[in-house]
């Protein structure tokens, strides 16, 4: 039976073992959204903006592994992606995007709603399609698919003209293969390489591991710790190698960077090898690159071959999927205890007690996430938007189990703990989600508080109010004069209210001791919830090292006098 | 790895004849900062696959993230620096130059020299064709330069790895980038 090209699209998805698509519509996807009425195995989730769909697509793959998928409408529809989009791609995100086009008589000629999007978004996605024939269609989501998921994962978006759509028939065929010709991601390593990385690991007498998002990405938490274990390595995650690795593990140090532990940055100072596995050396980790780890060899796993040698130096480079590679390393690897470097890291820590939160009379933001673990267990999946609370999340919540830290790290997208949050529980609906934001991004999505509200999705909303947007505030005071322009929030809604606007419970705190309570309130109470807890407003993150900086600049906390504003950028 | 500055590399590319891979290579070459010296492109020895030679200038790091790059988009199948492999790299150039009755002669005979050709003669101009590498065209034209050239358009070079009888030898090169990483481009 010859299909039209929006059934072909919902039978490709299908294929795909797709359930759920966020997505808005319009004049150009409605022929798709025509189809998909008649496919109820494709759960269709109604967002208010669209860069929410993408969010949520985003959110929903990182908890499943899965590729999350979202749709718009031509013109405005996708250009409001695209914020998702390069979120997605910044983090090696597996979403794929549809997009309605403007039909073909019509490209080109500037037509109500037609936008290139193929163009805009050629440099934020791993790849994309103008799909202009009806039998292309099959193939092109077999292969967005494809690329979107394996190797180093990321975005992918399909542009389909209304008439393809809606106008043209034919067989539905789903291809066995994706036909690329051109995509071999890497699989097993050059035995070499990884003779000459066991090499340097037995050798090392101060080795640490960075361990980054691919370890999330390739599944390889358990051969993490093997490695880890085996040769006695402390182990410091990426913000996105956040719950890589269980944050009690003796040898999980937590986080290194901007605003990572001070012992963590002093440790990298002094280490003798660095084993970096799946990530990608970010400047909120190097600082200066010519002061950072001026000790250190480097081991450096990557499955993404351009990432070797950007921007650190690699001296044993292994390309290849980190969870073979290290299934290939670890016989080569040698027991080893370290005793000396591990008592070393135990006088940093305590010389240099970072995650100390001090007693306060006011709500400290850093006393509410501490608390929002405790009360917990640490048993939920945390997704925070950008600035302040992402850092002190990243500092003080604890991670059990992996990939329940969902945060726009590289991109760094503020209002992504909304809809993420939505995806995140839409795909993982047995875990506990929170939503951990800041008034500002908050107020950037919280249009979804009403899909979260039409679907029932049970997310605790936690909004650190300091009234201001905090991180550019905090910069402002630290390096820009104390000018605070343009950054202190005198207009917020009232959050409580705006819970009941939307029908649900909204709670607020102001005082540490009803902190707990209210936590363990949300959780008992069913669907959405929004918990406004109003901070102190000017509170800096600590430590830091100013953008561009090394680990000479760090300020463990308050400085006495200002500093120059920092060259780097943020 | 030697660090030897700014330097010309020659790298070839096997690509999807598909609409838009032109728009996402010089995308890239964009947004990463990268400078396009020469850039030719046309149809292989295989339907459906075009090859593309560029010539790109920088140091050694920046070159092998070019090629590293490159070899990520999804369009390109095999990319590979051949610059410190025995290539033949071709050029061709169309010279128009001004010419009298008095300059005609020395102008051909110029031409013959550097086994061009002319390949259109007007009034007060002749069109000339040369074909070699880069110093031979520029020689020529340099030469040709005290006459008035009055429009001059390069192809940018074409660059082909020597002898092996495999058709595919360059191309081999990328496949071992591939597999290591760091070594990108450097024949191994």
């Amino acid at each position: 039976m010859e299909l039209t090209g929006a059934e072909i699209v919902c039978e490709s998805l299908l294929k795909e073992g797709v359930d759920v698509v966020f997505g808005l519509p319009g004049g150009a996807v409605l022929p798709f959204y025509g189809a998909l009425a008649k496919y109820p195995q494709l759960r269709h989730i109604l967002v208010r903006h669209e860069q929410g769909a993408a969010m949520a697509a985003d959110g929903y793959a990182r908890v499943t592994g899965k590729v999350g998928v979202c749709a718009a409408t031509s013109g405005p529809g996708a250009t409001n992606l695209v914020t998702g989009i390069a979120s997605a791609q910044m983090d090696s995100i597996p979403i794929v995007a549809i997009t309605g086009q403007v039909p073909r008589p019509a490209i080109g000629r500037d037509a109500f709603q037609e936008t290139d999007v193929t163009g805009i978004t050629l440099p934020i996605t791993k790849h994309n399609y103008l799909v202009m024939e009806v039998e292309d269609i099959a193939p092109a989501i077999k292969e967005a698919f494809h690329i979107a998921r394996t190797g180093r994962p990321g975005p992918v978006l399909i542009d389909i003209p209304k008439d393809v759509l809606q106008d043209l028939r034919t067989e539905f065929v789903w291809p066995e293969l994706p036909n690329l010709p051109g995509y071999n991601p890497p699989g097993d390593a050059d035995s070499e390489q990884v003779a000459r990385a066991a090499e340097l690991i037995n050798q090392a007498q101060r080795p640490l591991i960075l361990a980054g998002h691919g370890v999330l990405i390739s599944h390889t938490y358990d051969r993490l710790i093997e490695l880890a274990e085996k040769a006695q390595i402390p182990v410091i995650t990426t913000l996105l190698g956040i719950s890589s690795m269980p944050t009690g593990h003796e040898l999980n140090l937590g986080m290194p960077g901007m605003h990572g532990m001070a012992y963590n940055n002093l440790a990298i100072d002094e280490a003798d090898l660095l084993i970096a596995l799946g990530m990608r050396f970010d400047d909120r980790i190097t600082g200066r690159l010519k002061d950072f780890a001026p000790n250190a060899k480097v081991v450096h796993v990557e499955v993404d071959a351009s990432e070797v040698d950007k921007n650190v130096k690699a001296d044993a480079p292994v390309v290849g999927d980190l969870k073979r590679v290290l299934d290939q390393l670890l016989p080569l690897v040698e027991p080893n205890v370290h005793i000396d470097w591990h008592r070393h890291l135990e006088d940093l820590k305590s010389q240099h007690p970072s995650l100390h939160i001090r007693e306060s009379e006011e709500l400290l933001p850093q006393f509410v996430l501490n608390s929002l673990s405790e009360v917990t267990g640490g048993d939920c999946i945390v997704v925070t938007g950008v600035g302040q609370h992402q850092m002190w999340a990243a500092q003080h919540c604890k991670f059990n189990s992996p990939n329940t830290l969902i945060t726009s790290g590289g991109l760094g997208a503020m209002g992504f703990e909304v809809p993420a949050a939505l995806g995140a529980k839409m795909g993982r609906p047995d875990k506990p989600v929170w939503s951990v934001a800041g008034d500002g991004g908050f107020q950037m999505t919280m249009c979804d508080l009403a899909t979260a509200v039409e679907n029932n999705i049970d997310v605790k909303f936690a909004i650190l109010n300091n009234g201001t947007l905090g991180m550019v505030h905090q910069w402002q005071d630290l390096f820009y004069d104390k000018d605070y322009f343009a950054t202190v929030y005198s207009g917020n809604p009232d959050f409580v209210k705006l819970a009941a606007a939307y029908g649900i419970t909204g709670l607020r705190v102001t005082r540490q001791e009803e902190v707990a309570d209210a936590i363990q309130q949300a959780m008992e109470t069913p669907g959405p919830v929004i918990i406004d807890f109003v901070v102190k407003e000017s509170e800096n993150v600590y430590p830091m090292i100013p953008a561009g900086g090394s680990i000479h600049e760090m300020m463990e906390e308050e400085p006495e006098a200002s500093v120059a504003p920092p060259s780097g950028g943020g | 790895m030697p660090n030897s500055g700014m330097e010309q590399h020659t790298i070839v590319a096997l690509v999807e004849d598909k609409p838009g891979v032109l728009t996402r290579i010089a995308s890239l070459f964009r947004r990463r900062g990268f400078n396009i010296a020469s850039l030719a492109v046309g149809k292989s020895e295989q339907p459906g696959l075009s090859r593309m030679t560029f010539v790109v200038t920088g140091d050694q790091d920046t070159v092998v993230q070019v090629t590293k790059q490159l070899d990520k988009l999804i369009d390109i199948i095999r990319v590979a620096d051949i610059s410190e492999q025995e290539t033949v790299a071709r050029e061709l150039a169309l010279i128009k130059v001004r010419t009298t009755t008095a300059t005609r002669a020395e102008i051909i005979q110029m031409v013959h020299l550097f086994r061009a050709n002319v390949v259109d003669v007007g009034a007060q101009s002749m069109v000339v064709e040369v074909t070699g590498e880069e110093d031979k065209v520029n020689a020529l034209a340099h030469l040709l330069e005290p006459f008035g050239i009055i429009e001059m358009l390069r192809t940018g070079l074409v660059a082909m790895v020597r002898g092996q009888e495999d058709a595919r030898a360059s191309d081999t090169i990328g496949i071992e980038m591939r597999e290591n990483g760091s070594r990108a481009g450097v024949p191994g």
